[in-house]
């Protein structure tokens, strides 16, 4: 039998994509239905839940302290990283940009914690650089002034932790942004540059505004979206530096990590309502992302 | 003239100071890593051990709660078999949305970026559900199978398609090769620095990922090498030495291959991150 050409084109289409499709089917498209017909079910220690509550999981987690606070802990924790990652990733590929010599050696330096995982750092943030007893390196710089060794992440007034969380996400996600921030500087075009020279020599900063910054503005939201994306998802350096044997304080829990205690830590093994709180946070930054949308979007047509 | 030096002084001594804090965990993790387990909490600090103990190496090797060496094992294997699978599936995927014809292509190609906007981190609890039903818990296959099918790969593949030469592509079909052949023989070897790029991200993506393998890894014999040294870290009584050596142990690999491979990287990271 001969096959027609269009309908050779479509079985090679099936075929080039049909396996990816089976996965993320399986891998995807079904854990979120499941994840939304779990919600409605009291799914206590079982994957097969009988007992349909239709939206008393939901209406927990809207009323329970620790969900609602977990929301509280993301939006302090994006409103310190997302700016300060921003502002140092871009004076960071400024100065590796301006650099004559030496510029591979910098990046690379800055980069190289990309190669780092979050368990690795929170390690070197938890037992050294921030360890609450003498011996820690913060602790011993300000021994050098005299003051008593300071419990880091213990300390919840004032929330000295959020300097260890903070710095430890810092050191591993600045060069990746940097790396972007760079390669967007070098598409720049050098006439701007020389036409502003033109216009009368200005100050450096008045270059940079009115120049760089708006030639950068298509890197700078990716940047911020994809920083404010992976902030919301914050697991790993909280679980390992706030947690140990002893479990997890209640303070600074991020959604995942108070998600994770609630449907698979030791105890809780609740998915019924595990899965209303992962649904109400899908809505959420769905909410946010098309928000966001809008907001740029308008932007866009108030510049042009 | 003068303002210009100052100003130029200035910038280097910053940049040398961050340089310097960048770099100050990675000694620590060597400092700490080569010292007695006194010495680490010894109240007066010494920029290096007195004595290098070199024999933390294999007390770390032959730890009896925490299988380090098969830890070690594991995380090669689930990031080697990961990223070659991503790279067949995904590249497939990608090259099948940027050229074959097919009227719904759009509308599939669609329903594919929709799953972007849900992270992943959100249906980890569904995803654990799925992966337990069948049976793959404490499993390589678990750990393995679910990360193959990357809507973000593929939509990167897409774009990198879109842009290859179709003169090239054509020639082959003159000379009567199949879409498959085509792909097979010429856009691939002609896109190995692409794909290599990929793998790079993909490499360092598996062999740091945490979560998933905390679900999925519960017993020892499985546990990646992020799951040990979590398991270390937040165990009682940590031995801090061996904990250190155990984590520069664990990015060494990492980071030599980021060292040879860096050309690569930057550019995918700069391609994914600026159309993503």
């Amino acid at each position: 039998m001969k096959l027609s050409r269009k309908t050779r084109e479509t079985l090679a289409f099936w075929g080039f994509v049909g396996p990816f499709l089976i996965g993320l089917a399986v891998f995807a498209y079904l854990p979120i239905g499941w994840s939304v017909y779990l919600s409605f079910f009291d799914a206590r220690n079982t994957v097969t839940p009988s007992v349909f509550v239709g939206l008393d999981n939901y209406a927990h987690m809207l009323t329970d302290g620790p969900f609602l606070a977990s929301l509280g802990t993301f939006s302090v924790f994006a409103l310190a990283i997302v700016p300060l990652t921003f502002v140092l990733s871009l004076a960071l590929a400024a100065g590796v940009h301006q650099l004559r010599f030496a510029r591979a050696f910098f990046r690379s330096v800055f980069f190289l914690p990309f190669a780092c995982s979050y368990v690795v750092a929170s390690l070197i943030w938890k037992t050294s650089l921030f360890s609450g007893v003498r011996y820690g390196l913060a602790n011993t710089v300000l021994g050098l002034f005299g003051a008593d060794p300071v419990a880091w992440t213990g300390t919840v007034d004032p929330p000295l932790y959020w300097i260890v969380l903070v710095t430890a996400r810092l050191w591993l996600q600045l060069g990746f942004y940097m790396i972007l921030f760079l390669a967007a500087l070098q598409r720049i075009p050098g006439r701007l540059y020389e036409a502003a020279w033109l216009d009368g020599a200005k100050p450096a900063w008045q270059v940079f505004r009115h120049i760089t910054l708006p030639q950068l503005r298509a890197t700078s939201v990716a940047v911020l979206l994809l920083n404010l994306i992976n902030a919301y998802q914050a697991f790993d350096e909280f679980y390992n530096i706030m947690g140990d044997s002893r479990g997890y304080p209640p303070f600074a829990r991020p959604p995942l990590v108070y998600l994770y205690y609630t449907s698979l830590g030791s105890g809780g093994q609740d998915l019924g309502r595990g899965s209303a709180g992962a649904v109400l946070l899908a809505l959420l930054i769905a909410l946010v992302t098309l928000a966001q949308g809008r907001l740029f979007r308008f932007d866009r047509g108030a510049l042009s | 003239m003068n303002s210009a030096v100052v100003k130029a002084a200035l910038r280097w001594t910053a940049l040398i100071v961050a340089a310097v804090l960048f770099l100050l965990p990675f000694y620590l993790l060597l400092r700490n890593g080569l010292a007695s387990r006194a010495e680490i909490t010894a109240p007066d600090w010494t920029l290096w051990p007195r004595q290098v103990h070199w024999e933390n190496f294999s007390r770390l090797f032959s730890l009896e709660d925490v299988p380090f060496a098969r830890s070690l094992l594991n995380s090669a294997v689930v990031a080697t078999l990961q990223t070659l699978g991503l790279l067949v599936i995904c590249s497939l995927a990608g090259y099948g949305f940027a050229r074959i014809p097919y009227r719904h292509s759009k509308t599939v190609f669609y329903a594919v970026l929709a799953t972007l906007m849900i992270p992943t981190s959100v249906t980890f609890v569904p995803s654990f559900v799925v992966v337990s039903t069948l049976g793959w818990l404490s499993d390589l296959r678990g750990l393995v199978i679910p990360g193959l099918f990357s809507a973000f790969s593929v939509f990167l593949f897409r774009q990198y398609f879109l842009d290859f030469p179709r003169e090239l592509e054509e020639a082959g079909r003159v000379d009567g090769l199949t879409r498959w052949g085509v792909f097979r023989r010429i856009v691939v070897p002609n896109s190995r620095g692409f794909f290599a790029a990929i793998a790079v991200i993909s490499v360092i993506g598996s062999w740091n990922a945490f979560l998933w393998p905390l679900i999925i890894a519960q017993s020892p014999d499985s546990w990646t090498v992020q799951v040990a040294l979590s398991g270390l870290l937040t165990s009682q009584n940590p031995q801090l030495n061996l904990l250190f050596l155990a984590a520069a142990v664990s990015i060494l690999p990492i980071v030599l291959l980021f060292a040879f491979l860096q050309r690569y990287l930057v550019r995918g990271v700069t391609e994914s991150g600026l159309k993503g």
